[in-house]
């Protein structure tokens, strides 16, 4: 049983489609990179996955022992968080909400395992910082965190590298490799750097005009997606 | 000076002054606790524009002449609270144009009503005080201090034990939901719990002034402080401060409860912004 199957699925807004007949299954493990042109539905598609929004026919499966609550998700950006006064910690810790059942506050467990993830994306220094008061690339490990406080079975990532310079890009695809190699966490990524994609993913969805799913190599091989021309990139 | 707190010593010892002081209290407590998730959910508005229902609601229970009005006025708040949060989720009108729709309305047709059917012969000071205030929270009966006695600790104890999903909610609401949080219940909790403050809180400041008792102290507290927990307690501290100051002020002074109230959250908040430049300049 794979952990993520998605058949048929046809996703859009109010009754009217954006992209129809994705399937394909994720294993335990696997590094997906998701890409595609602005607005061809990958984030709709992220969001359907997680269940915050209903797709319009198809069906989305959960297995080999993971619940949907169980999962790590790194939004991309609203601005609703732009100015919020929050510390570093608490919005860590909050990642850690789906362990808690009814109980209305955070056990020792919790606060632990929020520390191990702080200390795991180099955040130790900051963690009485306000989140609103670190650079961008400081908030995206921060949201990272979180998204580890949840899980450790799956993340998906929505653009975790937009606006983030060359270096920390490296950096953060260097995270998200060793959380994957490690940890065996499966990882699903949108991105829009399909050099990258290459490089650290090992199956690729391609959603907009043509849709492809399959292996890196696959991917590589299949020329009616003009790869020719991207691979010039 | 001493005359000042002789006299105040003096209304003190008066128990329709106890009653004020803790209702007082009690309100401002609850509305700054959710003040500080309102405004960060970008729903200030929303106080006003309830606040305008409730005095719609209160036009119409004066004209079916209810002797209780507290009961319809609650439960029309209500309603319409989870109505607006709704709108502002799934939009077509956007939330804030439908707040200010509901709220002009609920104020043209309460004070229409209160016009044709009213019996009063003193409208507009009717109107005046359900707008204001006025002093009506110099006259509450005992009744009305337990029934707000009650529900104000209800509202702290439901803030207390959902405090950090409500934080996770107000942070960022779809990893909420995709981790398993339930932010559509939570919003319409906070949507039933701030029209139960509002209802509370027309006794003490008038529907006019309530925004003001949600919106400043989480204004105030967010120029100063830096973390959820610290700005939640801070307004909350600031927000019973500054309402004791200004009940204390108003029957010293002889001044409107409510806008006396509103003024020292003003001042407050005009220092507060003040150290909030000069603490921000000496971390640089
Ligand atoms: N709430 C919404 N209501 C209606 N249509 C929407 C909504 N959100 C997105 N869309 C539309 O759905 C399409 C896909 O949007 P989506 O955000 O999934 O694109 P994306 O692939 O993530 O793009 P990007 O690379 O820019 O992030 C777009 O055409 C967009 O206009
Ligand atoms: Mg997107």
């Amino acid at each position: 049983m794979p952990q993520l199957k998605c058949k048929d699925l046809s996703l859009g807004y109010d009754g009217i489609e954006i992209i129809g007949g994705l399937s394909f299954e994720i294993e335990k493990g696997d590094y997906l990179c998701i890409i595609g042109e602005n607005g061809s539905g990958k984030t709709t598609l992220m969001k359907t996955i997680l269940g915050l929004k209903q797709q319009l026919s198809g069906t989305v499966e959960f297995g080999d022992g993971l619940k949907r609550s169980a999962v790590g998700y790194l939004p991309q950006q609203t601005d609703a968080q732009k100015d919020f006064p929050a510390s570093v910690w608490e919005i860590v810790l909050s990642g850690c909400l789906n362990k808690m059942g009814a109980r209305p506050f955070y056990s020792k467990k919790e606060k632990q395992l929020a520390l191990e993830n702080i200390e795991r994306m180099r955040l130790t220094k900051l963690k009485k910082r306000c989140y609103r008061e670190l650079s961008g690339g400081q908030q995206q490990r921060v949201l990272l965190a979180r998204a580890l406080c949840a899980t450790k079975d799956i993340l998906l990532l929505d653009e975790p590298v937009a606006g983030l310079d060359p270096k920390v890009t490296a950096e953060m695809y260097a995270l998200i490799d060793e959380l994957n190699k490690k940890d065996k966490t499966t990882i699903i990524m949108i991105s829009h750097d399909i050099r990258a994609a290459l490089k650290y993913a090992d199956k690729i969805l391609h959603i907009g005009d043509t849709v492809f799913f399959g292996t890196k190599e696959e991917y590589l091989s299949d020329s009616s997606l003009g790869f020719g021309k991207e691979g010039a990139v | 000076m001493t005359e000042l707190l002789d006299k105040i010593a003096l209304y003190l010892s008066y128990p329709f002054v106890q009653y004020a002081l803790i209702v007082g209290v009690l309100i401002s407590l609850c509305s700054s606790l959710l003040g500080v998730t309102l405004v960060l959910k970008r729903f200030s508005f929303i106080g006003d524009g309830l606040s305008h229902v409730a005095f719609g609601a209160i036009a119409i229970a004066t004209v079916l002449k209810l002797t209780n009005d507290m009961p319809l006025v609650l439960a029309i708040t209500i309603i319409c609270a989870v109505l607006l949060l709704r709108t502002g989720q799934n939009t077509k009108i956007k939330g804030d144009a439908s707040i200010a729709m509901i709220s002009v309305g609920a104020l043209a047709v309460g004070y229409l009503l209160m016009n044709i059917f009213g019996s009063s012969g003193n409208l507009s000071g009717d109107v005046c005080s359900t707008l204001f205030g006025s002093t009506s929270i110099l006259t509450l009966s005992q009744l009305e201090v337990w029934l707000c006695i009650i529900l104000s600790v209800v509202v702290a104890a439901v803030f207390i034990i959902f405090y950090n999903r409500i934080f996770a909610v107000t942070f960022d609401e779809s990893f909420a939901e995709a981790t398993g949080v339930r932010s559509k219940l939570y919003n319409l909790l906070i949507a039933v719990v701030i029209a139960v403050i509002i209802v509370l809180a027309m006794n003490l400041v008038g529907s006019l002034l309530i925004s003001a008792l949600v919106i400043f102290p989480a204004l105030s507290a967010m120029r100063v402080f830096k973390s959820f927990k610290s700005v939640t307690v801070c307004s909350a501290v600031l927000s019973v401060a500054c309402s004791l100051t200004g009940i204390m002020l108003s029957v010293a002074c002889e001044t409107p409860v409510g806008a006396t109230i509103v003024a020292v959250d003003i001042v407050i908040f005009f220092v507060f912004m003040i150290i909030g430049k000069l603490s921000s300049k000496s971390v640089r």
